[in-house]
C-alpha cells in the first residue's frame, strides 16, 4: 500500500513528507526530479515512474506535486484517486490547496494525513467523518480555543465510520432545510478548420447542496432518463432502484457532494452553441503574420451565451500582437505566448470579431504549427443534452423541505483547430 | 457558500497571526532547551502547544529526537488530542530510541483496554507503527483482543495491524495464530472489517506468494460479494481485487459473479471501475460466447472506459495503458469509440502518446478515412516526438489496413513536401516499411523522396533511404551517384548505416555489374580493412567471398526474395496478454509486463491466467489455469534458424520499431551451393554466372586481397563453414537420424542454466531430448516444463524427470515423451514450439522449432484407391510444387529413407526415364498429406509435389523431406 508521501513545491522543494510505514529518505525523489527535468512542462511528468526499488506516483495539482512511494504491487489508480482525494480534502479544510496554505496548518494536516491512512491503508476519507474526528481551523473556534484550551480534535467516534451509510453524520438539524441540484453540462469537442465537427461529447455532473434535518431519504427523477447510459453515481446511490427503475434514490450527505456525473457520446445529441470562423497566417517573409477571428452563435437553443472567452496558445516565435477587438479585451502574455480573448457575453446582432497582425522574432523560420483556439462559454438554465429533471421526493422526514433545480452549460476542453 | 468562503478568507488573515506557521518561527539558539522546559510545565495548553512545535519541527525533517523522554512523559493525558500528537511523535523517533520506547508501553497496554473505541483502536493502530522489536512483544495479548473486539471499529483496525505486525514480524504472526483470527473476520458481520481483513491477507499473501491465505470458495466468495455492496469504496477495490484471484467452477457460477459485479462500473471511484472490469474481463472468458449475458456483458464494459477518459490525466494514463490491452484482448468492446481517442492540444504528452497507441489499434477500414485525418493534424503540433509518433502511426496504418495503403502514402508526401526536417526523416523510414509491406507499389514515390536526401541526419532515416536505393536501384538512373555521395563519410556514419550502405552498393552491384564495380570494391575494403566493427567487417567479407566464389549465390542470396512485414508484430504474444488482463488495474498492466518481470523479492510469482471457457469445443483454451506458466515477453528465439540467418544477413529487420516476423525459412539451397564451393576456384564462376559480367570485371576479384593476413583467411573460411553447419543443423532429423543437438537455452539468459536439444521420434513416441547443464554456482532443483500452445497440441506426457538436484557444473541428459493431445494455437512458423522450464530459481523460457516429420505417424500408408480419389478431391490450388536440388540418391533408395521417417511409397510409375513416386504421409492430428516425388536418373534435382486440405503445412513437409533426403 501507500509507503510515503512527499509534497513538492513549482519550483521542486519538499516541503512535507510522511512515512505510513518505515522511513524512506527523500533522496527517492531525485528519480521524480530527473522526470521532472526531462519532461519540462511540469504537466507532462509520467505520473508512474519506476526505481530500482520503489515506484513514484504523483499527481500535479494546484501548482503542486503530490508524489505517493509504493513498494509493493498496488493498484496505481488506487493511488492517484487517492492522491486526488487528499488534494480536495485541503481544498475542504483550508479553502484552497497551497503550499503556503498547509506549511500554515501543518499540524492538522499531519493529523490528517495520519487519519486518513493508516499503514497505507486507507481508513476514513470521507470529509463528513474526518470533520467530526478533526475539525478544520475556524477563526471562531480558534479564539475559543485559546480562551478554553479545548481542542479541536473529536473526543468520540464518528458515527459515519460504521454505518451503512458512512457519508452521512448522524443528528444533523438544520432550521430552513433546502436541496438544491445544479446540473451542469460540460461540451468537449474537437472542431476543424472548416468548422466541422471532428469529435463532441457532453460530460455532465448533478451537484448537490443538501441541507437537510435527520435522515432524509431522496428520489430525483428525470423526464428523459433514456439520455443517460453512462452513469457514474456518489456511493450513496441506490444501484438497484436505478437499473430497474431509472429514478435516483439515495440517502444524502450533508452539504455539498456530486450525485452522480453522466457522459454523453451519441454525436447528434451533442449541439455546438458557437462557431468562429478564423484565420491565422504567418508570412515567409518580413517577420509578421495576421489573425482574424469573429465568433457567431450557432445552437443555442435561445439563450444567451455568456462569459465568452478564447485562448490561443500562439507559437514561440510570436513576439507581439497589434489587433482590434470590436468587443470585449484581449491580452498577449508574451513570455508564455498566450493570447486570451475576453469577450464577455455573445451579441448575435454584431458579432464579435479581433482582427490584427502578429510580430515575429525578426529572422525566426515561419512557424510550423497551426496554434489551436480554446474556447471558454458559459450558458444559463440550459443542460445542452436535453436533460430535465422531473421531480425529486423525500421520505423519511415529515419537514416540508425547500427545493431547487438549477441547469448551467459550459464549455470543457472546447477546441478549434486551424 | 459565498458566506462560507467569505469566513474562509478571514479565516487566512487571521492566520498569517494565529496558525501552525507560528510554530517555524523559532529558530533561536537553545530551541530544544525551550521546548524541554514547556514540555515540562504545569499548564496543559502550554504543554500542548509544545508538543506542537516539536511536530511542526518533525515536519520539516528537523531532529528533535532529544526530546523523547519529555514528550513520552506527556502521554499520560485524557486529552486525545495531545495523545495523538505524542503518539505521532513516537511513530517518528521511537525506532531511534528504542529503550525510552518501552516506556511508552504501558500506556499503550492500558488504552487498548479504555472504554472508548476511538481510543482503544487508536492504542493498537499506533503500536502496530512502532517498529521496535520489544514493543511488538507487548503487541500481541492486545492486538488479539482487539481483533474480537466488540466494536467493528476497532476490529477494523486491528485487521490492519496484523499486516503491519507481519512486515516487522512475520513469524510472530505465524506463530501467535494471528493469520487465522484474520482469517475469520473475513466472515465478519461487519462490510468494513471484511474488506479490512481482505486488504491486510492480501498485502500479507504478497510476500508468501505460495502460501493459500486468500483461500477463496464459494461461500466466502458469497461473503465477499456481499460485503462488497455496503463497504468503502477502497474495500470494494481490496475486494474485487481479491475476487479476481478466484476461479469459478463453472460457467453459472462466473456469470452470478459477473453479474453482482457489473452495478461496480458505475462507480465513482475510478480504480473501482477498473478493478471491476478486470473481473468481468476475467470471468466472462468463461461464459459461453453464444450467450445473450455474454453479448451484454461487452456492451455494458465500453461506457465506463469512455467515461475514465474524462477523468484527470494522471488517471487517463493508467486507463489507457488497461485499454490498451483490453483492445487487443477484446478489440469489439471499443470499436466504435474511436474518437474519445482524438488527441487534445493540451493533453500532456505521456496521455497523447498512449491515445495514438490506441487508435492504431482501433484503425480499420470503417475509421481509416477519420484516423489519417486526425494523424496528419497531430504531425503538424508541437511537441517533437508526438509529431514522430504520429507519422510513424500513419505508416503503421499503411501496413495494417491494406485498402488504406494509398492514402497514408499520399499523406506522408504531403507531409514530405512541408521538408520539416524531424517529419520527413521519420516519413522516409516509415515509407521504407510500407515498401517492405507492399513491394513493387509505390515506388513512383522514390523520385521525391531522393529530393530530400541532403536533408537526411538521423542514422535511422538515412540507413531507410540507403535501403530504398539499393532495393531499387534499377529503377533509380542516378543510384551509383547517390550511394556514392553517401560513401564519402562512410567512417563518420553510425554502423547502422555502413551495414546498409554495404548490403545497398552490392546489391546495386549485382543489379547493374557494369557501372558499379569500382563503387562495390571501395565499400568492401572500407568494410574490411579500414573499419574496427567486427559485425561490419563479417559482413563485408561474407560478401566478398559470395562475389568472389558464386556471383549466382550472391545473388540468390543477396536479392532473395524478403518475406513480408506484418502489422501484428506490435501487439503483445498472447500468452503475456492473457496473463495482463488477470493484472489490469495493478503496475504490471501499466508497464505491460508480467509482475515477475519486476516486482521486487517476487521470485515465486504466480502466474496467472484466464479461466478456461467450460464449454465443450473450446479445446483451444489451456486445460489447467492457474498453476500454468505464462510464457512471458516475446520468447527469444534463441536458435538461429535458416531463417535468422539470412535475415541477419540482408538485413532485414532494419527498423528496430517494426520488427520482422521470420516466416518460414526461405529456401537455402543458394546459400549452400554457395558453401559448396567455396574454396574452389572463385573466379571463373563470377565469369560464368549468369549475371553477365564481363571478363574485365571479374577481374577484380579472386582471393581477398592482399593486405589482409593469410592466416585470416582459414578462419574467415572456418568460420563459414560453421555458418552453414548450423544452418544444416536445423534441418530436419528423420527416422533413426537425430541431429545434433543445438543450444536451445543459453546459459546467460538463463541464470547459469543451459539447455541444448533436440527431437526425435522413437517407437512411434515423440522425444524431446535435452542436455541440462549447470554453469551457475549454486545447486539447481525443483525442475518443471510447460509447452505454451503450439500448432499441433504438443504437450509432455509426463513430469520432466530430472530427479537430482542439478549441482554446479553438473550435466545430465533428460528425454521428455510428448504427446499431441495439448491446447492447440497457430503458430509462426507452424513447426515453432514455444517452451517454458522453471526450476528453484526462475522461470525460463525458449522456443525451438521442430522438425514436422516427427508428427508423421506410422499408420500413414494410405490405400492405393483411396489415394488416387483424394487426389482427384483435393483442389489444385492447393497443390505446392517445391524443389531439392543437389540430391545423388535414386528413386528406390530415396523412398527408403523417407519410410525411415514415416513418408510411405504408396506407387512407382516410370515415364520417360523419369520415376514417379506416390506417397502419403499423416500427421499427428489426422491432416493426411499426398506427394508427388520426380526422381529423373542423373539429374540431382528432384521435383515434389504436395497435395493437402491444409496447405499451410506444404512448406514444412517439403522441409522435411529435404532434410531427410539429405541426411
Amino acid at each position: 500500500m501507500i509507503h510515503s508521501l512527499f509534497l513538492i513545491n513549482h519550483s521542486g522543494d519538499i516541503f512535507l513528507e510522511k512515512h505510513w510505514k518505515s522511513v524512506i529518505s527523500r533522496s527517492v525523489c531525485d528519480y521524480f526530479f530527473e522526470a521532472k527535468e526531462k519532461a519540462v512542462e511540469p504537466e507532462n511528468v509520467p505520473p508512474v515512474l519506476q526505481t530500482p526499488h520503489h515506484y513514484l506516483i504523483s499527481i500535479y495539482r494546484d501548482k503542486l506535486f503530490f508524489l505517493a512511494v509504493i513498494q509493493t504491487e498496488v493498484p496505481p489508480l488506487f493511488v492517484i484517486e487517492f492522491l486526488h482525494r487528499l488534494a480536495e480534502m485541503f481544498q475542504d479544510y483550508f479553502g484552497e490547496c497551497s503550499e503556503v496554505i498547509i506549511k500554515d496548518n501543518v499540524v492538522v494536516v499531519y493529523e490528517l494525513l495520519e487519519e486518513m491512512l493508516d499503514n497505507g491503508f486507507p481508513l476514513a476519507t470521507e470529509s463528513n467523518v474526518l470533520k467530526e474526528m478533526i475539525r478544520p481551523p475556524n477563526i471562531l473556534r480558534t479564539v475559543v480555543n485559546t480562551l478554553t484550551g479545548s481542542s479541536h480534535v473529536g473526543e468520540t467516534l464518528p458515527t459515519g465510520t460504521l454505518s451503512t451509510v458512512p457519508w452521512r453524520r448522524a443528528g444533523v438539524k438544520y432550521t430552513n432545510n433546502e436541496a438544491y441540484f445544479d446540473v451542469v453540462e460540460e461540451i468537449d469537442a474537437i472542431l476543424d478548420k472548416s468548422g466541422t465537427t471532428v469529435f463532441a461529447e457532453i460530460q455532465g455532473a448533478i451537484e448537490a447542496c443538501v441541507k437537510l434535518t435527520g435522515m432524509p431519504d431522496l428520489t430525483l427523477s428525470f423526464m428523459n432518463p433514456r439520455l443517460l447510459d453512462d452513469v457514474s453515481f456518489h456511493p450513496c446511490v441506490r444501484y438497484k432502484r436505478w437499473e430497474s427503475e431509472r429514478v435516483l434514490s439515495f440517502v444524502p450527505p450533508d452539504g455539498n457532494f456530486t450525485l452522480m456525473t453522466y457522459h454523453v457520446s451519441a454525436q447528434n445529441l451533442v449541439a455546438i452553441p458557437v462557431y468562429v470562423k478564423q484565420s491565422i497566417n504567418f508570412f515567409d517573409s518580413g517577420s509578421c503574420g495576421r489573425l482574424d477571428i469573429t465568433v457567431g452563435p450557432k445552437q443555442t437553443m435561445g439563450k444567451p451565451v455568456e462569459g465568452l472567452m478564447i485562448t490561443i496558445h500562439m507559437p514561440k516565435a510570436v513576439l507581439s500582437a497589434n489587433l482590434t477587438a470590436t468587443q470585449g479585451n484581449y491580452n498577449y502574455d508574451s513570455s508564455t505566448k498566450v493570447l486570451v480573448w475576453d469577450i464577455g457575453k455573445l451579441n448575435p446582432q454584431k458579432l464579435p470579431n479581433l482582427k490584427g497582425s502578429l510580430s515575429l522574432q525578426a529572422g525566426a523560420p515561419k512557424p510550423e504549427e497551426n496554434p489551436s483556439l480554446n474556447i471558454n462559454l458559459k450558458i444559463q438554465q440550459l443542460a445542452i443534452s436535453g436533460l430535465k429533471v422531473n421531480r425529486l421526493d423525500m421520505y423519511g422526514e415529515k419537514y416540508k423541505p425547500f427545493k431547487g433545480v438549477k441547469y448551467v452549460t459550459k464549455a470543457g476542453k472546447f477546441q478549434v483547430r486551424t | 457558500m459565498q458566506e462560507w468562503a467569505n469566513q474562509l478568507c478571514e479565516n487566512r488573515q487571521f492566520g498569517s497571526k494565529m496558525t501552525d506557521s507560528k510554530y517555524f518561527t523559532t529558530t533561536k539558539k537553545g530551541e530544544i532547551f525551550e521546548l524541554k522546559a514547556e514540555l515540562n510545565s504545569d499548564k496543559k495548553e502550554k504543554k500542548k502547544e509544545a508538543v506542537k512545535k516539536v511536530i511542526a519541527s518533525m515536519t520539516v525533517g528537523k531532529d528533535v529526537s532529544a526530546l523523547f523522554p519529555d514528550v513520552v512523559n506527556c502521554m499520560q493525558t485524557d486529552n486525545l488530542e495531545l495523545k495523538k500528537l505524542v503518539y505521532l511523535y513516537l511513530m517518528n523517533y521511537a525506532k531511534s530510541q528504542p529503550d525510552m520506547a518501552i516506556m511508552a508501553v504501558n500506556t499503550f497496554v492500558k488504552d487498548c483496554e479504555d472504554p472508548n473505541p476511538l481510543i482503544r483502536a487508536l492504542a493498537v493502530r499506533t503500536m502496530g507503527c512502532i517498529r521496535v522489536d520489544k514493543i511488538t512483544e507487548y503487541l500481541c495479548e492486545p492486538l488479539r483482543k482487539c481483533l474480537k473486539d466488540e466494536d467493528p471499529y476497532v476490529r477494523k483496525t486491528a485487521a490492519v495491524c496484523v499486516a503491519k505486525l507481519h512486515d516487522i514480524n512475520a513469524q510472530l504472526v505465524e506463530d501467535q495464530g494471528f493469520l487465522d483470527t484474520l482469517k475469520d473476520l473475513i466472515s465478519d458481520s461487519n462490510p468494513m472489517v471484511v474488506a479490512n481483513a481482505v486488504a491486510a491477507l492480501s498485502e500479507i499473501a504478497e510476500s508468501h506468494p505460495n502460501s493459500n491465505l486468500l483461500d477463496l470458495n464459494p461461500q466466502s466468495i458469497n461473503k465477499l460479494l456481499t460485503a462488497l455492496n455496503e463497504c468503502t469504496e477502497w474495500g470494494q477495490i481490496f475486494i474485487l481485487d481479491c475476487l479476481a484471484n478466484y476461479t469459478p467452477r463453472d460457467d453459472r457460477e462466473s456469470q452470478s459473479i459477473c453479474e453482482r459485479v457489473t452495478p461496480r462500473l458505475s462507480h465513482a471511484n475510478s480504480a473501482v471501475v477498473l478493478s471491476a472490469v478486470k473481473v468481468l474481463m476475467k470471468f466472462m472468458e468463461m461464459l459461453p460466447k453464444d450467450l445473450d449475458y455474454y453479448g451484454t456483458l461487452l456492451k455494458k464494459l465500453a461506457p465506463p472506459l469512455v467515461t475514465l477518459l474524462s477523468a484527470e490525466p494522471e488517471l487517463q494514463y493508467v486507463a489507457l495503458r488497461n485499454i490498451n490491452l483490453i483492445v487487443q484482448k477484446r478489440p469489439e468492446i471499443l470499436k466504435h469509440e474511436m474518437k474519445v481517442f482524438f488527441v487534445k492540444y493540451n493533453d500532456p504528452i505521456y496521455v497523447k502518446l498512449e491515445k495514438l497507441d490506441i487508435m492504431i489499434r482501433l484503425a480499420s477500414q470503417a475509421n481509416i478515412a477519420q484516423v489519417l485525418a486526425e494523424l496528419k493534424e497531430y504531425a503538424t503540433e508541437v511537441d517533437v516526438d508526438f509529431v514522430r509518433k504520429a507519422v510513424r502511426a500513419i505508416g503503421r496504418c499503411a501496413i495494417k489496413v491494406e485498402q488504406s495503403a494509398e492514402r497514408c502514402v499520399s499523406t506522408l508526401l504531403d507531409l514530405i513536401q512541408t521538408k520539416v526536417n524531424y517529419v520527413v526523416q521519420e516519413a522516409i523510414v516509415v515509407i521504407k516499411d510500407i515498401f517492405r509491406k507492399y513491394p513493387n507499389k509505390y515506388e513512383s514515390v522514390i523520385a521525391t523522396l531522393c529530393e530530400n536526401l541532403d536533408s537526411l541526419d538521423e542514422p535511422e532515416a538515412r540507413a531507410a533511404m540507403i535501403w530504398i536505393v539499393g532495393e531499387y536501384a534499377e529503377r533509380i538512373d542516378n543510384a551509383d551517384e547517390l550511394l556514392e555521395s553517401f560513401l564519402e563519410g562512410f567512417h563518420d556514419e553510425s554502423t547502422q548505416v555502413q551495414l546498409q550502405l554495404l548490403t545497398a552498393i552490392v546489391k546495386l552491384f549485382l543489379k547493374k555489374p557494369t557501372e558499379t564495380q569500382e563503387l562495390v570494391q571501395q565499400v568492401l575494403s572500407l568494410a574490411t580493412q579500414d573499419s574496427d566493427n567486427p559485425d561490419l567487417r563479417d559482413r563485408g567479407y561474407i560478401y566478398w567471398r559470395l562475389l568472389s566464389t558464386d556471383p549466382v549465390a550472391a545473388k540468390e542470396v543477396v536479392l532473395a526474395e524478403k518475406p513480408l512485414i506484418s502489422e501484428e508484430t506490435d501487439l503483445i504474444e498472447p500468452t503475456l496478454l492473457e496473463e495482463l488482463i488477470c493484472h489490469i488495474g495493478t503496475l504490471a498492466s501499466v508497464y505491460h509486463k508480467p509482475p515477475s518481470a519486476f516486482v521486487e523479492g517476487s521470485r515465486g510469482v504466480v502466474h496467472k491466467r484466464l479461466p478456461a471457457r467450460t464449454g465443450s469445443g473450446e479445446s483451444a483454451e489451456s486445460p489447467d489455469p492457474g498453476s500454468a506458466a505464462g510464457v512471458s515477453e516475446p520468447p527469444p528465439a534463441v536458435i538461429p534458424s535458416q531463417g535468422d540467418l539470412l535475415g541477419d544477413l540482408l538485413n532485414l529487420d532494419l527498423a528496430p520499431s517494426v520488427t520482422t516476423t521470420t516466416g518460414p525459412p526461405p529456401p537455402a539451397s543458394g546459400m549452400q551451393l554457395g558453401s559448396m564451393d567455396l574454396l574452389g576456384g572463385g573466379l571463373d564462376s563470377l565469369l560464368s554466372g549468369d549475371i553477365g559480367g564481363s571478363a574485365a570485371m571479374g577481374a577484380g576479384f579472386g582471393a581477398p586481397p592482399a593486405v589482409m593476413p593469410a592466416s585470416l583467411n582459414a578462419p574467415v573460411a572456418g568460420g563459414f563453414g560453421d555458418l552453414f553447419d548450423l544452418g544444416g543443423g536445423v534441418g530436419m532429423p528423420i527416422g533413426n537420424y537425430v541431429p545434433p543437438k543445438t543450444v536451445w537455452l543459453p546459459a546467460m539468459k538463463a541464470k547459469g542454466l543451459e539447455i541444448s536439444g533436440t527431437f526425435a521420434r522413437r517407437a512411434g513416441v515423440i522425444q524431446m531430448e535435452m542436455t541440462f547443464t549447470n554453469k551457475a554456482m549454486s545447486v539447481m532443483t525443483d525442475f518443471a516444463v510447460q509447452f505454451n500452445r503450439n500448432s499441433f497440441g504438443m504437450a509432455p506426457a509426463g513430469p520432466l524427470q530430472v530427479l537430482t538436484p542439478l549441482s554446479p557444473n553438473q550435466t545430465i541428459e533428460v528425454s521428455l515423451p510428448l504427446n499431441t493431445v495439448g491446447p492447440v494455437m497457430k503458430m509462426e512458423p507452424l513447426n515453432n514450439l514455444q517452451v517454458a522450464v522453471k526450476n528453484n530459481i526462475d522461470v525460463f523460457y525458449f522456443s525451438a522449432q521442430y522438425p514436422i516429420s516427427m508428427l508423421f505417424v506410422e499408420d500413414g500408408k494410405m490405400e492405393r484407391q483411396v489415394f488416387l480419389a483424394t487426389w482427384k478431391d483435393i483442389p489444385n490450388d492447393n497443390e505446392s510444387q517445391f524443389h531439392i536440388k543437389d540430391c545423388h540418391l535414386n528413386s528406390d533408395a530415396a523412398s527408403n529413407k523417407l519410410q525411415g521417417s514415416n513418408v510411405f511409397t504408396i506407387a512407382k510409375r516410370t515415364v520417360d526415364g523419369q520415376d514417379m513416386l506416390y506417397q502419403s504421409m499423416k500427421l499427428s492430428n489426422g491432416i493426411w498429406v499426398l506427394a508427388e516425388l520426380k526422381v529423373q536418373a542423373g539429374n540431382p534435382n528432384y521435383t515434389v509435389s504436395l497435395k493437402c486440405r491444409a496447405p499451410e503445412v506444404s512448406q514444412c513437409v517439403f522441409q522435411s523431406y529435404e532434410a531427410a533426403l539429405k541426411n
